[in-house]
């Protein structure tokens, strides 16, 4: 449980004259739950983007599994094992649950190039067998994306993330717009990655759901982080504290 | 109740609740619209349209319109293919009409016969060397045309993100041009017996039948056909998950100008003739028959089925007209407002889904 996942050295981001992300320092280790909670705007969602790629730091280093690694896009940091379930999904409407679990790395049955031919039995079969896994229900999975809820198209996104054992699994928000059944569910799946021993960011606005799921809480204020906080240790008040900025941990001081 | 727990973690599945494969309706109105032409034929003509009400018993319909009605809708059918594909990753080709004008001048030139009853063949484009040129040289200088037109159209749109209708409509200018300039205008005839023998009788259906058999296979059953779809569907995600959109759409808008190329030796073979204004308006035609089959033009959803059974649609009605006796004015003034009145009901059947989920 030591070995470090991901770690951030003075990771910074400005949008022109706002610095939206100030000297964050952070880690994750193996199999460790970690969310990160704050305000709008204090720089969640900008820490998220510079890690998988979808933007460029201003500077600072990132770290992961020990190497420092520059992603030129998100389909870089994917490759390198970093899977994130943003909340604007990423999924192809049209098409139905296997398609997507394998878009852009389907099984093949018959190596013809671009033309090659696709083996649906076996992608279905991997198919159920991931959402058993992940305790994923969806009445037909051979029904287009578009013909299902809010939550099953999560669970769609989230369940292919944990088809492929990425290294690490970043959640922006995942339940914001869910009902309370497809909230369960969505941290059903969650909990299952815990088992699984994978390691996960998970960004959240819902207390209940952070000290459910995570074992670490780090809270973000004014782009700069200013609590890191061991779930045992700490209480719902304690960290709304921090949040809004009545308290920041010593080592922080002089930071927000 | 059709219910069953068949789905994944048990959850009921009611079958009889799942949407219905839209060619099923594209089906339904080839039939409607048959009967439209069975009923006003009875009432007005005192014929059958489709059967043969003769007193010879050795067939039940009428072979002859049966075989005008796909011959006429197989060459623009081949086009309307390679539209399919361009439609469901959402663009649009407008350029098909004028790389068939184009290649059917270039692949004919090619084509030639030395000499014409005895005397040199007076439309030579070429010195001799290219005369009586074996049968693959044209199909093979065919194709190439359609490899760069196609290209080139996926290339820009690709590369420069100009809108599909934009580069597109660049092309069917720029290859028109081509086509006229070419041989200044003038016609390219006398073809050799073996290139004629390409669009001879049948062998255009024959073709056709093949190409969308060979796509509809494609589309379903490779990685291809599967990005396609991803492609129109979410571009976004198509991209996050991997796939060379950009290069994917290359691929697309070439077999769509290969498509075209091919519909154009086919029919200057058929024609026995090249002109510069071959395949005019073939474009609109070729997308109105994907439209009509339930090809969306906002992407991610068609098929070749659908395209197969909206091509059928048009050649019913084109020889329905006839078989009235109308002229063909008001094919032209119909056949707008079918393709406008298909992609209505594409509209409404969007914001039906919409309003669903």
């Amino acid at each position: 449980m030591s070995e470090i996942v991901l770690k951030t050295e003075g990771l910074t981001k400005h949008y022109g004259g706002v610095h939206a992300l100030q000297d964050a320092d952070f880690e994750l280790k193996m199999g460790e739950h970690v969310a990160i909670m704050g305000d709008n705007g204090a720089g969640k969602s900008t820490f998220v983007r510079q890690i998988t790629g979808v933007e460029r730091r201003t500077r600072g280093k990132i770290l992961f599994y020990g190497k420092e690694v520059n992603f030129d896009g998100p389909l870089d940091a994917r490759e390198a094992g970093i899977e994130a379930v943003f909340q604007n999904l990423a999924l192809a409407d049209d098409l139905d649950v296997p398609d997507n679990l394998f878009l852009g790395r389907e099984i093949i049955k018959f190596n013809l190039g671009p033309f090659s031919i696709l083996d649906y039995k076996a992608m279905r079969k991997a198919t159920q067998e991931a959402l058993v896994r992940t305790a994923v229900k969806i009445p037909n999975i051979r029904n287009p994306i578009r013909n299902m809820s809010g939550g099953q198209r999560q669970c769609v996104a989230i369940a292919r993330t944990a088809t492929f054992h990425s290294k690490l699994t970043i959640m922006d928000e995942p339940t914001a717009a869910l009902g309370v059944q497809e909230t369960a569910q969505v941290e059903n799946i969650v909990r299952t990655l815990k088992e699984a021993g994978e390691p996960l960011i998970l960004i959240s606005h819902n207390m209940r759901q952070v000290m459910d799921l995570c074992d670490r809480i780090v809270v973000f204020r004014r782009g700069r982080i200013v609590a890191n906080l061991k779930k045992e240790e700490t209480d719902g008040q304690d960290v709304v504290a921090y949040i809004t900025g009545a308290k920041t941990q010593p080592e922080y001081e002089g930071a927000a | 109740m059709a219910e069953t727990a068949h789905g994944v973690g048990g959850l009921k599945y009611d079958h009889s609740k799942r949407a219905r494969p839209p060619e099923i309706n594209v089906l339904i109105a080839l039939v409607l619209i048959v009967l439209v032409f069975e009923a006003l034929g009875a009432l007005l003509m005192d014929q059958s349209f489709l059967f043969d009400t003769r007193d010879r018993f050795d067939s039940i319909f009428n072979k002859a319109r049966l075989k005008i009605i796909i011959l006429q809708v197989a060459i623009i059918g081949i086009i309307a293919l390679g539209v399919t594909q361009v439609i469901i990753t959402g663009g649009i080709d407008l350029s098909s009409g004028s790389i068939v004008g184009a290649t059917a001048m270039i692949a004919m030139s090619f084509a030639q016969v030395a000499e014409v009853n005895g005397s040199p063949n007076p439309k030579a484009i070429f010195g001799p060397w290219a005369m009586d040129l074996p049968v693959t040289v044209p199909i093979l200088v065919g194709l190439a045309c359609g490899v760069i037109a196609g290209g080139i159209n996926g290339v820009l749109i690709a590369y420069t993100k100009i809108p599909p209708f934009i580069a597109t409509l660049g092309m069917m200018v720029s290859a028109r041009g081509v086509a006229k300039w070419w041989s200044k205008g003038n016609p390219i005839s006398f073809p050799t017996d073996e290139y004629a023998a390409i669009g001879a009788g049948m062998t255009p259906v024959f073709i056709f039948i093949f190409l969308a058999i060979l796509f509809h296979f494609i589309l379903k059953y490779t990685v291809y056909g599967k990005h396609t779809y991803a492609i129109g569907s979410n571009e976004a995600a198509a991209r996050m998950s991997g796939i060379n959109v950009a290069r994917h759409l290359v691929l697309v808008y070439t077999i769509a100008g290969v498509l075209a190329a091919l519909a154009a030796v086919v029919l200057s073979a058929k024609n026995l003739t090249a002109q510069s204004g071959m395949g005019i308006m073939y474009e609109l035609d070729a997308i109105a028959m994907a439209v009509i089959g339930g090809v969306s033009l906002s992407g991610g959803r068609g098929s070749i089925i659908g395209t197969c059974l909206g091509a059928l649609i048009f050649g019913v009605i084109i020889s329905g007209f006839t078989f009235l006796r109308l002229d063909a004015f008001y094919q032209e003034m119909v056949k707008g407002a079918i393709i406008v009145g298909a992609v209505v009901l594409d509209q409404w059947r969007q914001q039906r889904n919409a309003n669903k989920s």
